[in-house]
């Protein structure tokens, strides 16, 4: 069995180095200039407003993503049309494009000389360099989460119990909200999950469509960046520690609901 | 027992209610996705090509950019093979051995994806610091980390459903450990590995949040093709970021149409 | 009075259903019986709205019922691996339709007890399907099918997934049950014994097509195809066409229209001996005796006996559609 043993130490070494010993860095650098330090950069105005800026755009991104991905799981699994392939290709890209790639889309399209920037600007609304386009930026990096944790969880469920609320005398509408919705909650509540762990976390994307305007546009990815960039090492990092608490909760509610979806 | 009523008549049927089609969900996937994702994606190929293929050329093949593509490629290859051998090992530490804490450490693989991108990228800062910081292997580090869980977790679901008996039955035959791996168990393992390299490689290709304050984005050296089109954006250089944000596409596209090849082939083979 | 007329149903290549004409007795327990790909199974789910017919009409109590939705059928469904509502517990599932129908409440309840009470499960009302064993996830399938007070009860291979034991057990109670509310009741099946013991009425299906209707006794004694009387119970092949092989009988001396044979092997069966010999031109015959006979026949491999059958056999029929093509 010394093998095995072998195994489990590089393992354990790597997983080591990679992961634990990073994140407990952080905390203890976090935590060098005294508790009193950490609590007054992560109150300054401009981290509250960053704070209270991530969570309006994830209560808007997040649960319009949801809807979205349960529709789209619905299409890919039960639907019949002959444009599925290319549906179920699209909902895949956005884990393959680059954040800077997607923020440099959003300009193209939202921004002054943008494909639906003039039309936009003549409506007097603005996107680019504004929260919507963080909100939209933010749409796009999570979109695939929901409809990826729900594909399966459909497929598996099969059609049985909805045909059988049929027979019973539920409409569409009944069958959706009584039988399909409680059986993929777990799964949606996964991918809501992570989709909520992208959508505070998100950097590159943001980054460029934000305009990093304090107190107006700035998230806290952003704070973290400009804190460091500004050489205020400990507000970057009691930011980021703000940061992976928010993560180490995530991963709380990501390793129960697994539980949940196994046993279910 | 009871007296059960049961009308011997049918129940009045109401108005022949005919089988709705389910077109409208159809539209509504489509017009959000064409909206959100075909059309930002169009955007940045059609800016790409704007001045036609030459300027693309040019943009995309500039020394400074292909300097960045080639290392990005290549960097991203080495983390997707380092990940190929570890995830496999982690994967395999997590499912068969058994040891206490296990299951908190089974949590914390996911970790690279709930972690922000540039927290990531700080602590291995904080922690590397003057060691590593600015050179390739802070790339490495960086991107190491944020495709970790891609690989294991593809493999883990695999090595947990797969048939002990197979592996029973080789070893009542006279196979040794080693060949018993090699022979009966990674062949199952192959395909699911497979994918998780491609999901890692995509990642790693395109990875910026993490990459962008460790690698100190020196040209020739460090710089990878994302951190590269974000500066060109910065100074305002459109059609050089679409260049090469259209070569990353098309890496991180070739990987996942690969993908898909791979499994359908394997699938028509399993059909077989 | 359930109809259905004309009926067929392609999938893709597969021809499912072919002009299909049944008509079931109301208050009737009928059983849809073929081997799998059969169309039994297609002919239930159309029955219930569950899939649409390519051609033909399903009428019920004497209205057109082809495109309604399943919702406004009052049908009730079973199916083989229950459909049971897996995140609601047994008294949930139950009232699911009374729910959905928004019942008054009290009405409801009391539905679902009496209902609980008729299917055995009263003790399980709370418990979740999967705390269930498959017989009782069945019988809860069936109470809630029941609930909606429906016209028709429709039942897929309702104890296909069920151990041995446990099949026949609710094959009788469901037989019971029916005999009690004599809700017209239409079963597919596979299994010939179980539609021969359940059902009045008997549609036995082949390829897409009804091979033959009639009650369990009318089908075994007078098959109206090879296919039926091959798929209704065992047969073997006499020179002169099929029997049963019960119908056989072995004599140690020749007698007249006899067939010489000889003892190829005995198999013990416990109450009967099977008795498998070869005839003078190779072809197999299968017999089987009561052990007595067996025993005072001494019957031994290699003995050689001759065999006849009492009744005239089914003729010889080129049964095949291949045989056909090629003449």
């Amino acid at each position: 069995m010394a093998g095995r043993l072998v195994m489990r130490g590089i393992a354990l070494a790597y997983l080591g180095v990679l992961l634990a010993v990073p994140v407990g860095m952080v905390m203890v650098k976090t935590f060098e200039p005294g508790p009193v330090a950490v609590w007054q950069a992560v109150t300054t105005p401009a981290a509250l407003h960053a704070f209270w800026l991530t969570l309006l755009v994830t209560a808007v991104a997040v649960p319009l993503n949801a809807v979205f991905g349960v529709l789209a799981a619905l299409v890919l699994v039960r639907g019949r049309s002959r444009l599925r392939p290319v549906l179920d290709v699209m909902v895949d890209l956005p884990f393959a494009v680059s954040p800077v790639v997607v923020g440099l889309a959003m300009i193209l399209v939202y921004g002054r000389d943008g494909w639906l920037g003039g039309w936009l600007a003549d409506a007097g609304i603005r996107i680019i360099f504004s929260v919507p386009g963080i909100v939209i930026a933010t749409m796009f990096v999570c979109l695939p989460f929901v409809a990826r944790e729900v594909v399966p969880v459909l497929r598996e469920i099969g059609t049985e119990q909805e045909q059988a609320a049929s027979t019973l005398g539920a409409s569409g509408w009944q069958t959706f909200w009584r039988v399909t919705l409680p059986a993929i909650r777990w799964g949606l509540a996964y991918g809501v999950v992570l989709s909520t762990a992208r959508a505070v976390g998100e950097f590159g994307a943001v980054s460029i469509v934000s305009g990093k305007i304090s107190g107006q546009t700035e998230t806290l990815t952003l704070l973290v960046e400009k804190r460091y960039t500004n050489f205020d090492m400990a507000g970057a990092y009691a930011a980021s520690a703000l940061l992976a608490v928010i993560a180490l909760a995530t991963l709380g509610l990501m390793a129960l609901l697994q539980r949940r979806k196994d046993t279910a | 027992m009871t007296g059960l009523a049961v009308r011997p008549q049918a129940r009045p049927l109401g108005r022949a209610a005919r089988r709705r089609t389910p077109s409208l969900s159809v539209g509504v996937v489509t017009l959000w996705l064409s909206l959100m994702v075909a059309l930002p994606l169009a955007a940045v190929g059609s800016r790409a090509f704007e001045d036609g293929w030459g300027a693309f050329w040019r943009s995309a093949t500039a020394p400074q950019a292909l300097s960045a593509l080639w290392f990005t490629l290549g960097v991203s290859l080495a983390v997707t093979g380092v990940n190929a051998v570890f995830g496999l090992l982690v994967a395999w530490v997590l499912e068969r051995d058994r040891f206490p804490g296990k299951r908190a450490l089974n949590a914390v693989i996911d970790l690279p994806f709930a972690l922000p991108t540039v927290v990531t990228g700080l602590t291995l800062l904080a922690l590397y610091g003057d060691a590593i910081a600015y050179t390739k292997w802070a790339v490495v580090m960086a991107l190491l980390f944020v495709t970790l869980p891609f690989c294991v977790r593809a493999v883990q679901p695999v090595l947990r459903e797969l048939d002990r008996e197979a592996e029973e039955a080789a070893a009542s035959l006279g196979a040794s450990g080693p060949v018993i791996f090699r022979r009966v168990i990674l062949p199952h393992l192959v395909p699911a590995l497979v994918s998780g390299c491609a999901l890692a490689f995509a990642r790693a290709v395109g990875e910026f949040g993490s990459v962008v304050l460790i690698s100190g984005n020196i040209p020739f050296d460090t710089q990878v093709s994302a951190v590269y089109a974000f500066k060109q954006i910065e100074s305002d250089n459109i059609r050089g970021a679409s260049a090469v944000s259209v070569t990353l596409l098309a890496a991180a596209l070739a990987v996942l149409f690969a993908l898909r090849l791979f499994e359908r082939l394997r699938d028509h083979r399993g059909e077989a | 009075m359930i109809s259905v007329t004309g009926v067929s149903k392609r999938y893709g290549d597969f021809q499912a259903l072919d002009e299909v004409s049944v008509h079931v007795t109301p208050g009737a327990l009928t059983a849809l019986l073929g081997p799998s790909g059969s169309g039994k199974s297609t002919l239930l789910r159309i029955i219930a709205g569950l899939e649409v017919p390519d051609a033909g009409t399903v009428t019920l109590a004497g209205e057109d019922v082809t495109h309604v939705s399943p919702r406004h059928r009052g049908v009730g469904f079973v199916f083989q691996h229950y459909a049971a509502f897996t995140h609601m517990t047994v008294r949930q599932n139950v009232a699911f339709g009374l729910t959905v129908r928004k019942e008054p409440r009290e009405k409801a309840a009391a539905t679902v007890d009496r209902l609980l009470d008729v299917v055995g499960l009263t003790g399980f009302q709370h418990r979740y399907p999967h705390q269930l064993s498959g017989g009782q996830r069945q019988r809860m399938a069936l109470a809630r099918a029941l609930a909606v007070e429906p016209s028709v009860l429709l039942l897929d291979e309702p104890f296909g997934a069920l151990d041995r034991n446990v099949r026949n057990e609710l094959r009788a109670w469901l037989r019971r049950l029916h005999d009690e509310v004599h809700v017209t009741t239409i079963l597919v099946t596979h299994d010939q014994e179980e539609a021969m013991e359940l059902a009045d009425s008997l549609v036995v299906l082949n390829h897409g097509r009804v091979e033959q209707v009639g009650g369990p006794r009318e089908l075994y004694d007078a098959p109206a195809s090879d296919f039926v009387m091959r798929f209704l119970g065992p047969v073997t092949e006499t020179p002169r066409g099929l029997v049963r092989p019960h119908e056989l009988v072995v004599s140690a001396v020749p007698e007249p229209d006899a067939t010489e044979a000889q003892v190829a092997r005995i198999v013990h069966l416990g109450f009967e001996v099977r008795a498998e010999m070869e005839s003078g031109d190779g072809s197999r015959i299968t017999a089987q005796l009561p052990r007595a006979e067996a025993d005072a026949l001494e019957l031994e491999p290699g003995q050689i006996v001759y065999v006849r059958a009492p009744h005239a056999p089914r003729p010889a029929e080129p049964d095949t559609e291949e045989d056909l093509v090629r003449v």
